[in-house]
């Protein structure tokens, strides 16, 4: 067999979304952010809502989200995307209006705007990516850096007496009257990615059912900051970040 | 036809204004002595009969970006605030310039630096024309000097801002925006509808239909080379409103030996402190910038060939005279004026300040 035999369209199993586009992507190897992208491109494309879908890209990593995914995007200052977002689903109420952030934007500079968004209720959804490290600027300590966790700016480990605790703002949002939807996956195993998936999905459906605010949390790793390889990235999630932040849903008022 | 005439403060003649020129949505922060602006919407509820959104957002560098989002979708977007809080907003409104967007922002302006004081002062001209934010970017910077020019201003800067894709600010001061006066509100005009501003605002980012690329609303860009071009559209854009929005008033000015130059509330003051320096026989103008930019540097120039002096009269520590002087560039003796920390000056004491500084 040739491989023009195998690569007929009928033999098709799988393919990017085609919302997703050929641009190469600026993440590093073994990130998550392309994984949690495909998932947004397949989830818009199924709902065939695209011509009502706005996002908005943070600071950070994910800053360059609007390069790779063929929606409107508006790009936010750091930490300002749900003060952004709650004021486009107001002059615009039958929008899809959704957020994509890391833990920096979402739990240091922007937690002002992140509770106040979740806590007015208006129907928008934020897509958190917790990996524990700002990426973007080189492996610095981000909010949600655990405890004995080497970065670049807690070089011996984060020392709670000199840093704080790990901030668990998901756990935080959930106790929120906005919120209606808070829930916490990741994307290192296909079931895990399956299992985020119909979370976007029914983020999404809760933004244009106008439920209030829906936050789904993804943990994730930054093999470059965490330096490790992409599979000893995963294991040290599974073992280290899974017991500080617990995959499953915190919340769900829809049911 | 008959005009209706209203007595109110400035504060409340900016709200009326919005809701009448057809604003979508408000986004403020209480602080005085601008909360009226957000009192006044929450009191008479556009959302019922306009459909314009109102909030108060949770600090003001969320109502700036509550802008910046809503602008990026074409709507008519403003917030107002005043000094500490206008300083606050400063990221933002870099932003919007950076990204081109038109919005509309008020800045009542108390006395600082800090906290300062809730009294009147104009010491954010600097922050207003020089920059304020980072980068390098210009707002379309509109001074009234009465209550019916607060009312009238709105629909003007959004005009402007929307004609050149280009935040505009109004900036007024504690006794423009506390003060009443009588006032005739604009007629209604109606909000745009979506289509319309999908064809007005080509480059929004409300959902992307199949037969256009997608609308990206960002000020980022890290080749130099595109960042350069960027900017250099930016500066081109500036020199294109430099020639054509520059706005002033000239107020006995034709036989003038000496030019007060001044805005706003000063040039308010100015004006009677003219009338009485003419009845005691001094040959005295105003010119009141009406923006302050693009500023009038032209008419300037050109009284700098026919007055002795001038005298720019601020209530900061001179600001605005710097432009004077880079107007007159040296051609006649510029001098300021000013009281600090929420003093108003009188009438008299610019007459002898006039006498003392320029005369």
């Amino acid at each position: 067999m040739t491989i023009e035999d195998i690569i007929k369209p009928e033999n098709l199993v799988y393919k990017k979304p085609d919302l997703m586009n050929d641009r190469p992507m600026h993440y590093c190897p073994g990130c998550s952010h392309g994984v949690v992208h495909k998932l947004i491109g397949e989830v818009l494309e199924e709902m065939d809502v695209v011509e009502d879908t706005i996002g908005i890209t943070p600071v950070g990593c994910a800053v360059f989200a609007y390069n790779y995914l063929d929606i409107d995007w508006e790009e936010a200052a750091h930490g300002r995307a749900p003060a952004m977002a709650v004021a486009i689903k107001r002059l615009r109420p039958n929008k899809l209006v959704f957020t994509y952030q890391g833990d920096g934007d979402l739990a240091a500079i922007g937690t002002a705007e992140t509770i106040h968004a979740c806590n007015r209720g208006d129907s928008i959804t934020i897509i958190f990516v917790n990996n524990g490290i700002y990426g973007m600027t080189g492996g610095q300590m981000a909010p949600t850096t655990l405890e004995g966790m080497k970065t670049a700016t807690c070089p011996y480990g984060r020392n709670v007496k000199l840093n704080g605790y790990p901030l668990k703002i998901t756990n935080l949002l959930k106790e929120l009257d906005g919120t209606c939807y808070v829930t916490r996956q990741s994307v290192h195993t296909a079931a895990a990615v399956r299992k985020a998936k119909k979370a976007i999905r029914k983020a999404f459906e809760n933004n244009l059912n106008q439920k209030g605010v829906s936050v789904v949390e993804i943990v994730s790793t930054c093999n470059s900051g965490w330096k490790m390889t992409p599979d000893q990235s995963n294991k040290w999630m599974e073992e280290n970040m899974f017991p500080a932040y617990p995959l499953g849903d915190l919340k769900d008022t829809t049911i | 036809m008959s005009e209706e005439i209203k007595l109110m403060k400035g504060n409340e003649a900016i709200a009326h204004a919005a809701i009448r020129c057809g604003c979508d949505g408000y986004f403020g922060y209480p602080i005085t002595p601008q909360s009226e602006v957000l009192e006044t919407l929450m009191e008479v509820e556009p959302w019922k009969t306009t459909g314009m959104n109102v909030l108060q957002a949770e600090s003001e560098v969320a109502a700036i970006n509550m802008v910046y989002g809503g602008a990026g979708t074409g709507k008519k977007v403003m917030t107002s605030s005043s000094s500490p809080g206008v300083s606050l907003k400063q990221e933002g409104v870099s932003y919007l310039a950076g990204a081109e967007l038109p919005a509309l922002i008020v800045n009542v302006m108390r006395g600082g630096p800090g906290l300062g004081t809730i009294q009147p002062s104009q010491a954010d001209y600097f922050q207003t024309v020089k920059g304020g934010g980072h980068g390098d970017y210009k707002l379309i910077a509109l001074a009234p000097a009465s209550v019916q020019e607060m009312a009238d201003f709105v629909g003007l800067a959004f005009d402007l801002a929307f004609k050149y894709r280009n935040p505009a600010i109004i900036l007024a001061d504690g006794v423009i925006g506390q003060m009443m006066e009588k006032v005739v509100l604009p007629p209604f005009k109606a909000r745009r509808t979506d289509e319309e501003i999908v064809k007005e605002c080509p480059w929004a980012a409300v959902g992307k239909p199949k037969n256009r690329e997608r609308n990206v609303i960002t000020s980022l860009e890290l080749d130099p080379a595109v960042m350069e071009e960027r900017n250099i559209h930016l500066q081109e854009k500036y020199k294109t409103i430099e020639a054509n929005e520059v706005r002033y008033e000239e107020i006995q000015c034709e036989d003038a030996e000496y030019l007060l130059v001044a805005f706003g509330s000063s040039a308010r003051i100015c004006q009677k402190a003219v009338e009485v320096a003419r009845a005691q026989g001094i040959k005295v103008g105003l010119l009141r910038p009406i923006t302050l930019w693009p500023f009038p540097s032209k008419i300037i120039a050109k009284y700098a060939d026919q007055v002795k002096a001038m005298l720019s009269v601020e209530l900061n520590a001179g600001q605005m005279v710097e432009d004077v002087r880079l107007a007159v560039n040296g051609k006649v003796k510029v001098e300021h004026f000013g009281r600090l920390g929420g003093i108003v000056y009188t009438p008299d004491e610019i007459i002898e300040a006039m006498k003392t500084k320029i005369m």
